[in-house]
C-alpha cells in the first residue's frame, strides 16, 4: 500500500478491515496506528512531560552537587549531626512513600472510572503531602530559630536551597493535585483531563524519587 | 471512550511513561503492582535508616551501602510506580531516562572531582 493510499484510507471507509480511524466519543478523533501515523496524544503528552521531569532532575542534580561540595563547610557553625532529627526524617519519608502509593491508587481509579479510588486516593495523597510539608516547615523554622538559617554557613545555604527546592515542588504538586480533583469533578474522566492526571502522577512519583536521594545524601550521610 | 484510547495506545507499540504495560487493565493487578512497590521501597528505606545508625557493620562501608540502597530504591520507584520497563513499548522512555542519568552523573561526579582538585591545590588557610 502506498503512502497515498494509506492516507486516503483515513477518509472514512475502512476497506482493509483493519483499524484505521477510531473516533472518540468526545471531541477528539483518535488516530489509529497505521504506519507513519503520529502516536496518540496520550503518548506525546506523557513523553513530553517525562522529558520535562528529567530536566527537573538535572536541575536538582546541580543542587545535589553543590550540597555535596559544601556539606563540610560549616564555618564553625552547627553541622548536620547537630541539627538533624532522624525520627522526623523517617516520618517525612513514610508520608511521602505512602502518598506515592495512594497516588498510584488514584491513577488506577481514574482509569477504571472508580470515584472512590480516584477521589479517595487523591485525598489521601494530599493529606500525606500536607503532613510532609508541615514536618519540613516545622524543621526549617526550628533550625532558623536556633540560629542555623541559610545565611549561617555554606553548608546551610546549600541545605536550604536543595531541601527547600524540593519543598516548593511538593507545594506546587499539592496545588496541582487539588486542581486535578476539581477538574475531574467538574468535567469528568475526559481524555484531556486524564492526560493531566497522568502527568500529575508522574510528577508526584518523581518528587518521591528525589526525596529518596535527599534523605540518603543529606540526612543519612550528613548525620553519620 | 478513553478506554478505547488506552487500547489504541497500547496497540501502537509505545507506552506513555506512567502507563502500565499492555494487557494490565484489572484494578486488582494494578493494585498488586503498587503494593509490591510500596513493600520493597519500605523495606529498603527501613534497612537504610537502620544501617545509618548502627554499629553492627563496618563503619567505612556505611556511606557506600547507603548510596547502593538509594539507587536500588530509585529503581523500585521507576519500575513499580512509573512503570518503566525493558519492554519494546518503553524504548523511548528508557532512552530519555538514560540520557538524563548521563547528564546527572556528569554534573555530580564532575563537580565533586573538580572541586576536590581545587581544594587540594589551594594554599591552606592561615598560612
Amino acid at each position: 500500500m502506498t503512502a497515498f493510499e494509506a492516507g486516503a484510507g483515513y477518509g472514512g471507509q475502512n476497506r482493509g478491515g483493519g483499524p484505521v480511524t477510531i473516533l472518540g466519543g468526545g471531541s477528539e478523533p483518535l488516530v489509529s496506528h497505521a504506519d507513519g501515523s503520529p502516536a496518540s496524544r496520550r503518548i506525546i503528552v506523557g513523553y513530553g512531560f517525562w522529558i520535562f521531569l528529567l530536566s527537573d532532575i538535572i536541575m536538582f542534580s546541580a543542587f545535589f552537587a553543590t550540597f555535596a561540595v559544601l556539606s563540610s563547610e560549616t564555618a564553625g557553625g552547627p553541622s548536620g549531626k547537630d541539627l538533624f532529627n532522624l525520627t522526623n526524617v523517617a516520618i517525612e519519608t513514610a508520608f511521602l512513600l505512602l502518598s506515592s502509593f495512594t497516588c498510584g491508587i488514584a491513577t488506577i481509579g481514574a482509569r477504571a472510572r472508580n470515584d472512590l479510588m480516584y477521589y479517595g486516593g487523591m485525598a489521601l495523597t494530599a493529606l500525606f503531602g500536607a503532613g510532609f510539608l508541615y514536618l519540613e516547615i516545622h524543621e526549617f523554622v526550628g533550625m532558623i530559630a536556633q540560629g542555623a538559617g541559610p545565611s549561617r554557613s555554606a553548608f546551610l545555604s546549600a541545605f536550604f536551597t536543595l531541601v527547600g527546592c524540593h519543598g516548593v515542588h511538593v507545594t506546587l504538586g499539592l496545588l496541582w493535585l487539588l486542581t486535578m480533583m476539581a477538574q475531574v469533578f467538574a468535567k469528568g474522566y475526559r481524555a484531556d483531563i486524564l492526560r493531566r492526571v497522568l502527568c500529575f502522577g508522574l510528577f508526584w512519583h518523581t518528587l518521591d524519587i528525589i526525596w529518596v536521594a535527599i534523605f540518603t545524601v543529606v540526612y543519612l550521610l550528613g548525620s553519620g | 471512550m478513553s478506554q478505547s484510547e488506552f487500547e489504541t495506545v497500547l496497540d501502537h507499540g509505545d507506552a506513555a511513561p506512567g502507563d502500565e504495560p499492555a494487557g494490565r487493565h484489572e484494578v486488582a493487578e494494578g493494585l498488586l503492582g503498587y503494593l509490591i512497590g510500596l513493600f520493597l521501597a519500605a523495606l529498603i528505606t527501613v534497612v537504610a535508616f537502620f544501617i545509618a545508625g548502627t554499629n553492627l557493620v563496618w563503619g567505612p562501608s556505611i556511606p557506600l551501602a547507603l548510596v547502593v540502597l538509594a539507587i536500588a530504591q530509585i529503581g523500585v520507584h521507576l519500575v513499580f510506580f512509573i512503570h518503566i520497563t525493558t519492554g519494546p513499548d518503553n524504548t523511548n522512555n528508557v532512552l530519555a531516562l538514560a540520557f538524563g542519568v548521563l547528564i546527572v552523573m556528569l554534573i555530580i561526579v564532575g563537580s565533586l572531582w573538580i572541586m576536590a582538585n581545587l581544594a587540594e591545590n589551594m594554599t591552606p588557610m592561615g598560612m
